[in-house]
């Protein structure tokens, strides 16, 4: 169920929006208001989200060190990977967020003879740069609809991802490789048992949904196509708040750009935070110089003591009645 | 209030990426591609119809050179016989530049509104790319021609 639920939902929001446009012909709801909507819950979700992150509690250092830390100077220190300076923790995050480093080691726990190993899950480290970065190439490229002129970067990226010339249109290689990804992301979570016990069907929603909008904007480019110079002016329609009507273009097209609306809405609120989250993770963020210095808790409030030189300056007299022992150092000091 | 500015400045560089498309293009009313189909020889034509169905030659007229290139090239056939059954020569310079001679303003219009990067051009073409102001006469198969 955990898989063939979200599977249904992609499917049915593939149907709802081939109906609708199809032969219904609810052209303005799925060419103008859903991705207006879907674009501004997008970004308030993403506020919402990081407001809340930024208001929670991080009253410790707790970044996670994976070797030497800064110690005397004959002792070298792992600098990216126990950093004790903002340099360090800025080289520590750019590889992090551009080569995913935590991925690459220590996610595998296996059983050698009688004791249990860490090892590396090299699989998953190279499944998820090939879709991340395939995504970043797309997103990238799709850029060539919403500006016009087209920067040069972005015409020298859509070149060098299809210089293969495979077929006209010509294959781009980001197309091939996330599916790949995608699917080997997929595949994963079927084939290693341990990680289809603890796989719940929000880790398949968006894995079915991203191949779903892959799937779509291939299908756009090499099956039913579309023609992209009117898609683009539906684009700079959208942005430049002046709507041009989308009703000549292909139903493929509200398929694919419905898919990509729902994921606008649904990432804010899902897993998929972490491609902002991974900013905010304390224990990747934060220098390691605990030993360096004093890190006081922020929100500490004065809190009143009461020391027991003032209760035996209070009580004194009476502890003496009773024949208490005092405190000779108290008594001294106050006389 | 360190970490208020950062996350502000954080937000702020986030929002500001996404707003890119919008603020590049604010003020900017019309921009569509003025496709030309004012030629002599379209102007002559009782019917002004292309060799297929607009819809499918907006969509898909690479498709079609496709397999017209191949179609010539590997098997020396010529002949394409369109969906209302009518025989056209497959040739690019030929038969779609025949009528559509005004390639800057047809071919690149879209083209370059979408940034399609096509390498049709090194061999047809009504204009001579290494020397683009000298307009090669219609018909005049640049393709095996010396390109001096």
């Amino acid at each position: 169920m955990k898989v063939v639920g979200p599977l249904i939902v992609v499917l049915a929001l593939v149907g709802i929006a081939w109906c609708c446009t199809e032969y219904l012909h609810w052209y303005a709801l799925f060419g103008l208001v859903i991705p207006y909507v879907a674009f501004a819950l997008f970004i308030i979700g993403l506020i919402v989200r990081i407001v809340r992150w930024a208001r929670s509690a991080v009253p410790f250092r707790i970044p996670t060190t994976c070797g030497q830390q800064k110690s005397f100077s004959w002792i070298k220190q792992a600098k990216l990977d126990n950093p004790s300076s903002k340099a360090g923790v800025f080289g520590r995050m750019v590889l992090e967020v551009l080569t995913f480093r935590s991925l690459f080691r220590n996610n595998k726990v296996e059983k050698r003879d009688s004791k249990l190993g860490y090892t590396s899950a090299k699989w998953l480290f190279i499944g998820a740069l090939l879709f991340h970065w395939s995504m970043l190439i797309i997103i990238l490229r799709h850029m060539r609809l919403v500006l016009d002129p087209v920067p040069q970067f972005f015409q020298i990226l859509e070149q060098a991802d299809g210089f293969l010339q495979i077929g006209l249109p010509l294959l781009y290689i980001s197309d091939v490789l996330i599916v790949v990804g995608l699917g080997f992301l997929l595949a994963r979570r079927f084939a290693i048992k341990k990680v289809r016990y603890i796989s719940l069907s929000v880790d398949f929603f968006p894995l079915f949904l991203l191949l779903g909008i892959a799937i779509s904007g291939i299908i756009m480019r090499y099956g039913f196509r579309v023609d992209v110079a009117g898609v683009k002016e539906v684009m700079l329609g959208l942005v430049t708040f002046h709507p041009v009507p989308a009703d000549q273009l292909s139903t493929i097209l509200f398929v694919h750009l419905f898919l990509v609306c729902t994921l606008m809405v649904y990432f804010p609120w899902s897993k998929l935070m972490h491609a902002p989250g991974v900013f905010f993770s304390p224990t990747r963020n934060l220098a390691n110089n605990s030993r360096a210095v004093r890190h006081v808790n922020p929100w500490n409030y004065p809190v009143k003591v009461h020391t027991y030189a003032e209760y035996q300056e209070e009580y004194g007299e009476k502890m003496k009645s009773v024949g208490l022992p005092l405190d000779p150092e108290v008594v001294s000091t106050n006389g | 209030m360190t970490k208020k500015w950062t996350i502000g400045i954080f937000v702020v560089i986030l929002i500001g990426i996404f707003a890119i498309p919008f603020l590049v293009n604010a003020g900017r009313v019309d921009g569509d591609p003025d496709v030309s189909l004012d030629t002599p020889q379209i102007n002559a034509l009782e019917v002004k119809e292309c060799i297929e169905p607009t819809d499918y030659m907006r969509e898909s007229h690479m498709v079609l050179l496709d397999e017209w290139r191949n179609s010539v090239v590997r098997d020396g056939n010529y002949e394409y016989r369109s969906q209302s059954g009518q025989i056209y020569e497959m040739s690019l310079d030929e038969t779609c530049l025949g009528c559509h001679s005004n390639q800057a303003d047809f071919c690149d219009k879209c083209h370059e509104y979408s940034s399609v990067d096509l390498y049709c051009w090194q061999c047809h073409g009504t204009i001579d790319e290494e020397n683009p102001n000298a307009v090669i006469e219609n018909g005049d198969d640049v393709l095996f021609t010396e390109k001096a």
